[in-house]
């Protein structure tokens, strides 16, 4: 397999994968301000959690509801016009290795983006519209785990969904904590409510109920989304995919180091302490980090240089 | 309106139907057929392509700017006939074309024997904008430069077959030509088997196995790869559809390199791995940018020193657009009675070069009855076309011819033949050419048939897809009736 198919393949993953994620966090965040209408820092945060915030400045005075999604929504950079775009464009030369039906699903979700998104962005149509998005993700990823072998294409477009989802959930984790930090007096009672939006950020409201029987609080809920073996977002359980697509792949050695050795980073985590010692932030700085690592080894390794 | 209501011009020759409206030898199955088809029935089929064009997925996809421009694949359900019989004459004379053409490009880049003969004059190489010094001296296996062979053939209304031009360089269309035959299976299957259609799906393997003897390494499995300029050339659908069909790597410039021992490398992910065969379509001068265009993204650097070395075959080799001239071109006749000792079997349209200083002469006193074309373009480009010109162009290309009157040849105008082709509800008749695909390597091959382009504006003669032309499907049958004799 070439190597370059071999890139464009990974960063289909990443991209559809990244697709997905944005869809879901604007339409958390839309239903969030919906129970904490005092919040001011809500929409400010989901562009921290891009990491396009000077992006964004440039563009925009103020981070209202309506500028914040119509940036999520048609910004070049990081919209999710731009990741289904990303995404079509890395398919495009690599469809013959998947099932005619996701390349068919890539080709609805960019027209379902493609035209002026204006008329989206009110909260009325906002939702149906992100569900959407949603779905046709889903239905795509259901083709390609359905339909392909497993066999090279399939690990890198896998290795770009679980790279893409760890990073992902170091953001949402990065950001909340920031939030909450430093005001849990002032947001005391909505601390509840906060916490539950992280969850659902990432799609793990459910199976945190199901897994902790505590009341909801950060500690509890930072371990799930970094440490739980066994939820499909938790940084460790991407991390643990992403080592064992590396044991299909040859020459893996350097690769499967390094994602080890973030894995462990993980597994040492002692939440209840990093959050009331602040200590946090620079933990997930560090794991962060530790996936760049990984990618940078897997693209040496495999990629064209 | 069905074909009792065709409008046949006598003036011109039709595929289907003699000047008194009966079908010709052997045609009668689609003939009766396209009789008997109520405008329902054709307008149904035309759906059912359609869809089947959709169902397919064959993209026809145009590039600009960046963005893609998804195109209606132009398409028309009525095929194109020629009898089985006449054909093989075709097929004789094309085999015959391209063989000489190769012992050709071996002659010129070795010694040039032909022009010390008296047949070639010398400058007519020497001012050829195609003749690479880099291919001197070398002699690629079989001697065979022209691998793959695109030769476009037109009929006049005398009913004779000529040569147009013969595309030695990256001829494209193949795709097409394999394509609509798939739509024909699905909506024109009783016909097909009532007509006896000669089968053209055995192209694939017949390029893989053509491309695979080229391997200079003698092992069991030779590494092929298809290079293409990439998404944004216009033909990549028939690159990604090619390498699919015989099951080789599409690969990009930036995915091969030429290593210190002069062979060539894909990086894969299992590391590098050696590459014997290169079917290049990308030009000459975009191939390596350390022998031709140093400004060439979509080349390997190292390229022609690894095919010097005999590390790698090109297939078609680096300067074979020698002899896909059009000044070239008038002496392929001479070519075959010189090289093969043969008389051609396949006529070039009439020419006259304007090097010559009598047919210079004829030229420019003729230039409202004539076509004019420079020596080294395609595509049509900076073409002449007498009846259609301006006073102010014509004094143009006077000018022209004047100043580099190796650079010019001209041609009769040639009124190509006719196939009925469903406009709307009704049958018209449309102008057709043929482009038959033709392999050389140690043995010859042509596909039977080829792509039939049709021009699909009234009278107009312009079959290039890009100028509104579209495509048709081209049955090489035999003759029923002759078989049970």
């Amino acid at each position: 397999m070439l190597s370059r198919v071999a890139e464009r393949l990974y960063w289909f993953g990443r991209y559809l994968e990244r697709t997905e994620n944005t869809a879901r966090l604007i339409s958390v965040y839309s239903n969030l301000v919906l129970d904490l209408p005092k919040v001011g820092f809500v929409w400010e945060s989901l562009v921290n959690i891009t990491g396009f915030d000077a992006q964004f400045k440039q563009r925009f005075s103020a981070a209202s509801e309506r500028n914040v999604v119509k940036f999520m929504f048609d910004d070049p950079a990081c919209s999710l016009r731009a990741c289904a775009g990303s995404a079509r464009e890395n398919s495009r030369t690599t469809r013959d290795l998947m099932p005619n039906e996701a390349w068919e699903k890539m080709n609805e979700l960019h027209y379902l983006l493609k035209p002026d998104l204006s008329s989206r962005i009110n909260r009325s149509g906002r939702h149906e519209f992100l569900s959407q998005i949603i779905d046709l993700c889903l239905e795509l990823t259901g083709y390609l785990s359905g339909s392909m072998s497993r066999k090279e294409p399939y690990y890198f477009i896998t290795l770009g969904r679980n790279v893409e989802r760890a990073d992902m959930t170091t953001r949402v984790i990065d950001v909340a904590c920031l939030n909450l930090m430093g005001r849990q007096a002032e947001f005391d009672e909505q601390d509840n409510i906060l916490w539950m939006g992280v969850l659902q950020s990432l799609n793990a409201y459910q199976m945190y109920r199901q897994q902790v029987q505590d009341r909801i609080n950060g500690p509890e809920v930072v371990a799930f989304l970094l440490k739980d073996p066994a939820f499909p977002r938790s940084v460790n359980h991407c991390l643990a995919e992403v080592a064992s697509s590396f044991k299909h792949l040859p020459r893996h050695q350097p690769a499967l180091k390094a994602v080890n050795r973030a894995k462990r980073a993980i597994g040492r985590a002692v939440t209840e302490e990093l959050l009331q010692t602040q200590g946090l932030h620079d933990f997930i700085d560090q794991a962060q980090a530790d996936i760049s690592t990984t990618h940078n080894k897997l693209s040496q390794t495999w990629f064209l240089s | 309106m069905n074909l009792s209501e065709y409008a046949l011009n006598p003036a011109l020759y039709d595929e289907l139907l003699t000047a008194s409206g009966r079908a010709r030898p052997g045609l009668a199955p689609l003939s009766n057929f396209l009789r008997r088809a109520s405008p329902h029935t054709l307008a149904l089929k035309r759906d059912a392509a359609d869809l089947a064009i959709k169902t397919l997925g064959i993209s026809f996809t145009v590039y600009s700017e960046g963005a893609n421009i998804d195109r209606q694949w132009p398409f028309d359900i009525i095929p194109r006939l020629i009898q089985a019989e006449e054909w093989r004459r075709i097929e004789t004379g094309l085999k015959q074309r391209l063989s000489a053409l190769n012992l050709f490009i071996t002659d010129v880049y070795n010694g040039q024997q032909i022009v010390k003969d008296g047949i070639i004059p010398a400058d007519i190489l020497s001012s050829s904008k195609d003749y690479r010094p880099e291919c001197e001296g070398m002699r690629p296996k079989f001697d065979v430069w022209a691998h793959i062979c695109g030769t476009d053939l037109i009929r006049d209304k005398d009913g004779c077959m000529y040569v147009l031009e013969d595309n030695l360089r990256v001829p494209s269309g193949v795709s097409y030509m394999l394509e609509n035959r798939n739509i024909s299976k699905r909506i024109l299957p009783e016909l097909i088997e009532r007509n006896q259609v000669l089968p053209m799906d055995d192209y694939p393997s017949r390029l893989f196995d053509m491309l695979c003897s080229l391997s200079p390494r003698p092992i069991k499995s030779p590494e092929v790869v298809l290079l293409t300029p990439g998404i944004f050339n216009s033909a990549y659908f028939e690159h990604a559809f090619l390498a699919q069909r015989m099951g080789v790597e599409l690969v990009e410039g930036p995915d091969l390199m030429v290593d210190t021992d002069d062979c060539v490398y894909m990086k894969t992910v299992q590391g590098r791995s050696r590459v014997d065969v290169i079917y290049r379509r990308i030009d000459d001068q975009y191939l390596d940018p350390e022998a031709f265009r140093a400004d060439s993204m979509l080349g390997v650097p190292g390229l022609m020193r690894a095919w010097r070395a005999g590390n790698v075959a090109l297939a078609n080799a680096p300067g074979v657009g020698v002899a896909d001239d059009k000044v070239v071109y008038t002496y392929v006749p001479d070519m075959i009675r010189y090289y093969l000792n043969e008389a051609p079997l396949l006529p070039n349209v009439p020419s006259y070069l304007c090097s010559n200083p009598e047919e210079r002469a004829f030229v420019l006193n003729n230039l409202p009855d004539l076509v004019v074309k420079p020596a080294n373009e395609s595509g049509g480009y900076g073409m002449y076309i007498g009846p259609r010109e301006t006073k102010r162009s014509t004094r143009e290309i006077k000018q022209k011819i004047e100043a580099n009157p190796r650079n010019y040849m001209a041609q009769p105008i040639i009124s190509l033949s006719t196939v009925p082709t469903l406009i709307g509800d009704n049958l018209e008749a449309r102008h057709v050419d043929l482009r038959p695909f033709i392999l050389q390597a140690k043995d010859s091959y042509v596909t039977a048939g080829g792509l039939t382009r049709v021009a699909l504006v009234k009278g107009s003669l312009v079959v290039n897809s890009s100028q509104g032309g579209g495509s048709k499907d081209t049955w090489v049958v035999m003759d029923a009736k002759k078989d049970k004799d």
